[in-house]
């Protein structure tokens, strides 16, 4: 495989709240523009990890840094402003505002004008808010929601809101992009379309770890796989070399299927 | 079509000096205005962020204290043998003042609070707005305390090329407080729709995931309160100026309840819900005044209130918006997991 450079560094990371040990030890790295996937049976720990590297929980021990940057102690919204963007398994989108409107929300980091210049309506401040619905647009358009863009996003399908939820991450736009759980919830033409997705934000140099629970999906869209299981990794590599490793079986059948 | 309505709206309230010469109609619809201007601050926090503040009446009353204070002028002791002495100054000075020192406390309460939010920023505003009661109660050196701050001058505008203009009768109170109103409503209505209005509403529908593309909680809120406490201290100062007499019962709770009421009944997070709630809440003392006894209109205020918040739930503006134009638009229904639990479980 060709040698990248290096966008997340994950050292040495151990969650623990009260007794309960969710993340033990943690280390991988993400390489810039790479898709990566974070699997493991359920109560691994993988929505632990995302909560930990977008600064939404503070690591018992290790550290995350993303481009050099050392994240622990910054809080979420400024680790958002590195560029940094996460979506989320179940509350992805703005409920009670339109498709449009979310997306005019996700666009905050775009639209920073000075609050007296949007009071009075200055020029400079006009001209930022047409960048921010012409942008929305595209974006609705990118992901192919147009026909709903003036509904509440609150009563969209479940695969349409998870959809609004990638285009605000978008909208945000980030250098890396953290998926939890996308396609849980689609049916399987929304998965595939899904899947062309997540290649053509790749394609645009965005890199993505994907925490997913859908194995055709992971195993077709991975470049590189990191798989869990009680709160330690027990495995790396690609899609291929996943597919045949036995303590991955052993931890999705054996002891993962008799939990289920 | 809505600004058609808010062209017509202004006119009318305009117009009404005009044709009502009633001073005792007018009082009542200066000082219902008045409290409108504190019922539209009170709605930018409660409303578009979804922040209680039950002690809102703090930041109008120090607006009308500073201001009262301001253009009366004082002479206090301050511990170490000082004194601090101030002449006193033109009215609009302590409006001005009123706005700048309410947005400061804004400032400090809301740094203090929006760290923890929710219940514990509701007993922080209660404590501050009784704290500061107590202050106007018992430091009589500054406020005369029971005594009441009396002989406050009325608001005299400097007009150019001619001598100050000092308003005094209702009919130039009622354009000023007019013209105050019509202000605070276009700055809350730029507000809420710019950039910065998307942020609070991102944050009060989904904090986590505000957070996650880049909002700053914090510094949302904050400017939040402090625009919010700049307004009602605006509205505190042309109290101060027109009734010319304040004590401490200003600081009562029962004068947030009044605004609170105001916002709910109108519709919260709507622009124009706290002038029509407030409008209705202002003027029904009035209008059961010669019909009953003030115990019953107690009585009857609760009813109304009940009556409306039973027909219309929403508030009246938003559910008659909802209810007479957006057509097209699907209500939102709630997500099979409730979109609500937004932060907890989450991250659970």
């Amino acid at each position: 495989m060709m040698a990248r450079s290096i966008a997340m560094t994950i050292e040495q990371v151990a969650v623990r709240f009260g007794g309960l040990v969710a993340i033990s030890d943690m280390s991988f790295t993400v390489g810039e523009g790479e898709i990566v996937s974070l699997i493991g049976p359920n109560g691994a720990g993988k929505t632990t990890a995302f909560n930990v590297m977008t600064g939404f929980l503070t690591p018992s021990a290790g550290r995350v840094t993303y481009q050099g940057i050392t994240l622990t102690g910054l809080k979420p919204h400024e680790i958002a402003d590195l560029g940094l963007i996460r979506t989320f398994q179940r509350t992805s989108v703005f409920p009670n505002d339109t498709v449009y409107d979310n997306l005019l929300i996700g666009l905050h980091r775009q639209g920073r004008v000075r609050l007296l210049d949007a009071i009075l309506g200055l020029p400079g401040a006009r001209a930022s808010e047409r960048r921010l619905r012409q942008r929305a647009s595209e974006l609705i358009e990118w992901v192919g929601l147009e026909r709903l863009a003036h509904d509440a996003a609150g009563s969209l399908s479940y695969g349409e809101q998870r959809l609004v939820g990638v285009a605000l991450a978008l909208a945000a736009e980030p250098s890396m992009l953290l998926l939890d759980e996308p396609v849980s919830g689609m049916n399987a033409s929304e998965t595939h379309r899904f899947v062309e997705l997540i290649r053509s934000i790749r394609d645009r140099g965005i890199t993505i770890l994907l925490v997913e629970h859908d194995m055709p999906m992971v195993m077709t869209v991975s470049d590189r796989i990191v798989v869990l299981n009680y709160g330690r990794i027990i495995a790396g590599g690609t899609p291929d070399e996943i597919r045949n490793n036995a303590a991955v079986i052993e931890a999705y059948l054996g002891h993962g299927a008799a939990r289920a | 079509m809505r600004i058609v309505v808010t062209i017509l709206a202004v006119a009318a309230l305009a117009s009404v000096p005009l044709w009502l010469r009633d001073p005792y109609l007018l009082n009542a619809l200066i000082t219902t205005g008045i409290f409108v201007i504190g019922a539209m601050s009170l709605n930018l926090l409660l409303g578009f962020t979804g922040q209680l503040s039950l002690g809102h009446i703090a930041f109008f009353g120090i607006g009308a204290y500073v201001s009262a204070l301001t253009s009366l002028g004082f002479d206090v002791g301050l511990p170490g043998g000082f004194r601090l002495v101030h002449a006193p100054w033109p009215p609009i000075m302590g409006f001005v003042l009123a706005i700048l020192v309410a947005g400061l406390c804004g400032y400090f309460v809301g740094l203090l609070s929006f760290r923890v939010r929710g219940a514990y920023f509701v007993i922080v505003t209660i404590s501050f707005a009784e704290v500061v009661r107590l202050v106007a109660l018992n430091w009589v050196e500054l406020t005369q305390g029971p005594l009441a701050l009396t002989n406050i001058p009325s608001v005299a505008l400097p007009l150019p090329g001619l001598s100050e203009l000092t308003l005094r009768t209702k009919m130039q109170n009622y354009y000023l407080v007019l013209v105050v109103a019509l202000i605070a409503y276009l700055l809350i209505a730029r507000l809420v729709h710019s950039h910065f209005g998307r942020a609070m509403r991102g944050l009060m529908e989904n904090e986590t995931l505000a957070v996650s593309v880049g909002i700053d909680v914090t510094k949302t809120l904050t400017i939040a309160a402090v625009i919010s406490a700049a307004i009602a201290g605006a509205a505190g100062s042309l109290y101060a100026h027109y009734i010319r007499i304040i004590d401490p019962e200003v600081f009562a709770f029962i004068n947030t309840v009044t605004m609170v009421i105001m916002v709910i009944s109108g519709g919260k997070g709507s622009l124009a819900g706290p002038v029509v709630g407030g409008m209705i809440f202002g003027l029904l003392p009035v209008a059961l005044r010669p019909v009953m006894a003030p115990e019953a209109q107690w009585i009857a205020y609760g009813g109304v209130l009940m009556a409306i918040l039973f027909v219309l739930p929403r508030g009246i503006v938003p559910s008659l918006a909802q209810r007479f134009g957006r057509r097209g638009s699907r209500t939102p229904v709630l997500a099979p997991v409730a979109l609500t639990e937004t932060g907890a479980k989450e991250l659970a």
